[in-house]
């Protein structure tokens, strides 16, 4: 018993990290922390990055490569689609398929550099990160955005899910319903699987988690799922960027846990040669990863360019390193082979909040940078010192 | 009687949950060859980490008395500079440094603020000298061959001043011919008055050279034999190895019926993946039947794993000609995946290097090569993948506590196992087994080669490529003999010798 509750805290530290900051700060700025706006500022301010390291989750299970480009292809991509539908005057639509296309070309060319030229990954995006920057800022011919951009882009990616059911005002406070609606449906869902999940097990006979586990772990994921609906339904409805995240979160983390493909790119960073003379295309991989990075990360410009309702130069700067380190706090390995969707969702969360938190203390933002550096660096070290005492015998 | 060097006396170390070794005693006197002998896993690595001190002292109890004092190493450098030089199985030298800089690597010299360049190559030059190599120390490593490597490894011992070498292995990646010049170097070295200690799983090899074969079992000292006094024949070192006799070191094979021939390669020629004007692999032609088990002889650097490869969906070379027949067609197969497709299975003689992922579980291994099988829709049915995995895990004996078990943490003849089961899996007609017992002890080869018969009595085809010939002739219906990318002998099992491999080797 004190082994399993052992297990569980080392399994889920950055999770009791990510609790006990929150609580720290919620202290710290005395309940501001914990206040709807707040909810909603970490959700809108990191949809970016969720979606981001998402991408660099993939690239990363290969061997540890990482994407330098995809912050400055932010800017490039934005101040395309800006071209086109504002200067140009196309239809959102166009625009959206403009810059997806443009993210396809680009995924291509380096994944086909990065796969079948085998440039080592850091050269060929440090290449993108010089150059498609400058494209970007090229193409603005001086001015140093583009705005504004059509309301209906930024409402389909930075909007607030309308109140379908006309919630009450109590106490001068307007409860928008459909948040909560859709936190209580999202929670049904969850239980479902999970239960469903152990009775699955229990029929054929594996080991399942005990029941207490099950309900434990069902009434803590619905409290999260319920706290962020109600919060929201305080702060006006529900972000389309959380709903984007969301999708593409479940996606990926189906796409790695369950699929043939979402193996390969595990065994591809666990031992490449193994893996292509087990049959497995490791080329092909490689390939789909960066052509998947560079498609992310354009759904990752709507997410940012419709929050500022605007292309401009310096879009995206930096963008590459959040979502590293969201990454590396997130537990993927630094060499690939390991770390998972979930994990990478809490090391996300785990800056954000540290972001949101030290911005509502006041703390200087150069003060703040050396904070992130430090927890990075930190998340690195146990990690490395977790996995060597898991490899002693 | 010489005087003795080393005492180890009464070492026990032990690992969280483990006992790795439980009173050890070792006594290695001046002047003589030590041969320490023993499954996998039995401590006889470990006992020569305490001893170099790369466990320091205080991890272990016991005492280590080395010439006459009571030693406490705290670290390599300790027992280093009382002269107790250890070479490791992995080789570790630095393929694109020269010979001398590496000699000279952690023991630089020249005065503190540059190193002496000149000094350094002439002191390197007379070393290599002392181990026969004839080549100038500025050659760069990856230019010369396994075995002077090798040498070169004792080389750089001897600059270390070595009053006792410590060989780990030094023979598991060499071939015959320079297997013998490292043996021979040894016994010259013994008349000069060096002390050896040598871990070597090769009996005849431990025969050939040890004055004195300690044999360690489960972590405890068995007993010490003496070359003057006792028998020290393989079956009698085999026997104190594993606590028992082994009457038959290589199980028969009862009423295979061997059938049709299940795999034809015709004038097969590979030119080198880099250099491409370089033959590697030379208008090879051979067969395999239904229920046979052929084996390839040969030197290391025949050509045997590149033949085995550029069949396996051109999985290396370059320029690949030939005709390769299956079942009576002659089929293409452009890459891996085809050649799967078509029953063909490569077990690879580099488990780690290439054949397992070892940082992923025993079931996710098991599993690779042939996932589509368990998929519906590209997902993965992850109850079946563990079944599959367990089955495999009893069919073989594997030994690990569950199948989520990474195959890192296994010992090298349970990773053999998952690498065979992995390829059991893709169900293939043809398997191409590249050194299948390389590095696992006597108990888990004897598994191996019992699964091996288990798959020709099920109609499978089996090509065994090993540069233990005692094995090749132990194991094969038929043999075929390799050298310098040529097919030189071809020969049935029953009549084939150690002697008359050799003699098609040496006269091609």
């Amino acid at each position: 018993m004190k082994d399993k509750i052992f297990n569980i805290i080392k399994e889920n530290t950055m999770l009791i990290v990510l609790v006990l900051v929150v609580l720290f700060f919620n202290i710290t700025t005395k309940g501001v922390m914990l206040q709807p706006s707040q909810f909603n500022a970490l959700i809108t301010q990191n949809a970016y990055v969720y979606v981001l390291a998402t991408g660099m989750l993939m690239c990363m299970l290969t061997g540890g490569n990482i994407d330098l480009s995809c912050g400055s292809f932010v800017c490039l991509v934005g101040i395309i689609g800006a071209k086109v539908m504002v200067n140009m005057g196309a239809p959102t639509i166009v625009g959206i398929l403009v810059m997806l296309l443009v993210g396809v070309i680009y995924g291509c060319i380096l994944g086909y550099v990065i796969a079948y030229i085998n440039i080592p990954p850091w050269i060929a995006t440090l290449a993108g990160f010089l150059a498609l920057r400058g494209w970007g800022v090229a193409l603005l011919k001086g001015s140093s955005n583009i705005s504004p951009l059509p309301p209906e882009f930024c409402s389909l990616f930075s909007g607030k899910m309308n109140d379908l059911f006309g919630g009450p005002r109590i106490g001068g406070v307007q409860y928008n319903m459909t948040s909560i609606v859709v936190a209580l449906i999202a929670s049904i869902i969850v239980v479902v699987l999970i239960f469903r999940e152990r009775s699955v097990k229990l029929k054929k006979g594996y080991d399942a988690d005990s029941m207490v586990a099950v309900i434990v772990k069902s009434v803590l994921i619905c409290f999260v799922i319920m706290l962020f609906g109600y919060k929201f339904s305080l702060a006006g409805g529900i972000p389309y960027s959380l709903v984007w995240v969301a999708v593409i979160v479940i996606i990926y983390s189906f796409i790695t846990s369950k699929t043939d493909i979402g193996r390969y790119f595990y065994t591809i960073g666990g031992n490449a040669e193994a893996t292509r003379l087990s049959g497995i295309d490791t080329k092909r991989i490689m390939f789909i990863a960066y052509l998947n990075m560079a498609i992310l990360t354009v759904v990752s410009t709507f997410l940012t360019m419709s929050r500022f309702q605007a292309a401009n130069s310096t879009a995206g700067t930096n963008y590459e390193m959040d979502a590293i380190s969201a990454c590396v706090v997130g537990g993927v390995s630094a060499y690939g082979g390991s770390g998972t969707v979930f994990g990478m969702i809490v090391g996300a969360t785990l800056i954000g909040v540290i972001n949101l938190g030290m911005s509502l203390m006041g703390i200087d933002a150069n003060w703040q940078k050396v904070v992130k550096g430090v927890v990075l660096l930190g998340a690195v070290v146990f990690e490395i010192l977790n996995n060597k005492k898991k490899g002693v015998k | 009687m010489g005087k003795t060097l080393l005492e180890m006396k009464n070492i026990t170390k032990e690992f969280p949950g483990v006992k790795a070794l439980d009173n050890v005693n070792l006594v290695v006197e001046e002047g003589e060859i030590h041969a320490l002998v023993g499954e996998n896993g039995a401590g006889k690595s470990t006992l020569m980490n305490v001893l170099s001190g790369i466990y320091p002292y205080g991890s272990y109890t016991g005492d280590i008395i080395y010439d006459g004092e009571v030693c406490q190493f705290q670290k390599i450098k300790d027992s280093e500079e009382k002269g107790i030089v250890i070479i490791h199985q992995e080789l570790a030298l630095i393929p694109y440094m020269s010979i001398g800089e590496n000699m000279f690597l952690g023991n630089e010299q020249g005065s503190k603020a540059a190193i002496d360049w000149n000094k350094t190559f002439n002191l390197a030059d007379k070393y290599l000298k002392m181990v026969g190599l004839s080549e100038s120390s500025r050659t760069l490593i990856k230019d010369i061959g396994v075995g002077k490597q090798q040498m070169v490894e004792i080389a750089k011992a001897l600059a270390k001043n070595a009053r006792l070498l410590i060989l780990d292995e030094p023979t598991s990646s060499l071939n015959e011919s320079d297997s013998k010049a490292l043996l021979d170097l040894l016994l010259k070295f013994k008349q000069e008055g060096m002390t050896s200690i040598i871990i070597s799983h090769k009996l005849n090899e431990v025969s050939y050279v040890a004055d004195k074969i300690t044999v360690i079992r489960d972590g405890s000292t068995i007993e010490t034999l003496d070359k003057t006094k006792d028998d020290i024949s393989e079956d009698r070192i085999i026997k104190g190895m594993v606590g028992r006799e082994m009457t038959d070191r290589f199980p028969k094979r009862h009423d295979v019926k061997i059938g049709d021939v299940a795999m034809e390669v015709k004038n097969w020629t590979v030119y080198h993946p880099q250099f491409t004007e370089r033959k590697v692999v030379d208008d090879v032609s051979i067969n395999v039947r239904k229920g046979e088990v052929v084996g390839i002889a040969g030197l290391m650097g025949a050509g045997r794993t590149e033949l085995a490869m550029s069949i396996f969906g051109k999985a290396y070379g370059s320029n690949i000609t030939g005709q390769l027949i299956l079942d009576g067609k002659e089929v293409k197969l452009k890459n891996i995946k085809d050649a799967i497709k078509h029953r063909i299975a490569y077990v690879t003689e580099d488990r780690k290097g290439n054949g397992l992922v070892l940082t992923n579980p025993i079931k996710i291994n098991t599993t690779l090569s042939n996932l589509s099988e368990l998929c519906t829709k590209r997902v993965i049915d992850q109850d079946k993948e563990y079944q599959v995995a367990e089955d495999y895990r009893d069919k073989l004996k594997t030994k690990c506590p569950t199948v989520e078990q990474n195959v890192g943490n296994l010992s090298g003849g349970n990773q053999q196992k998952v690498l065979l089961a992995k390829w059991m899996f893709a169900n293939p007609d043809v398997l191409i087994l590249d050194e299948p017992t390389r590095g696992i002890d006597v108990g888990a080869k004897y598994e191996i080669y019992c699964i091996i018969n288990d798959l020709v009595a099920a109609g499978k085809s089996v090509i065994m490529i090993s540069s233990e010939l005692p094995e090749v002739l132990g194991m094969s219906d038929r043999i075929y003999v390799m050298n310098e990318g040529k097919i030189v002998g071809e020969m049935a099992g029953a009549e084939a010798s150690q002697e008359s491999i050799m003699s098609c080797i040496l006269k091609s």
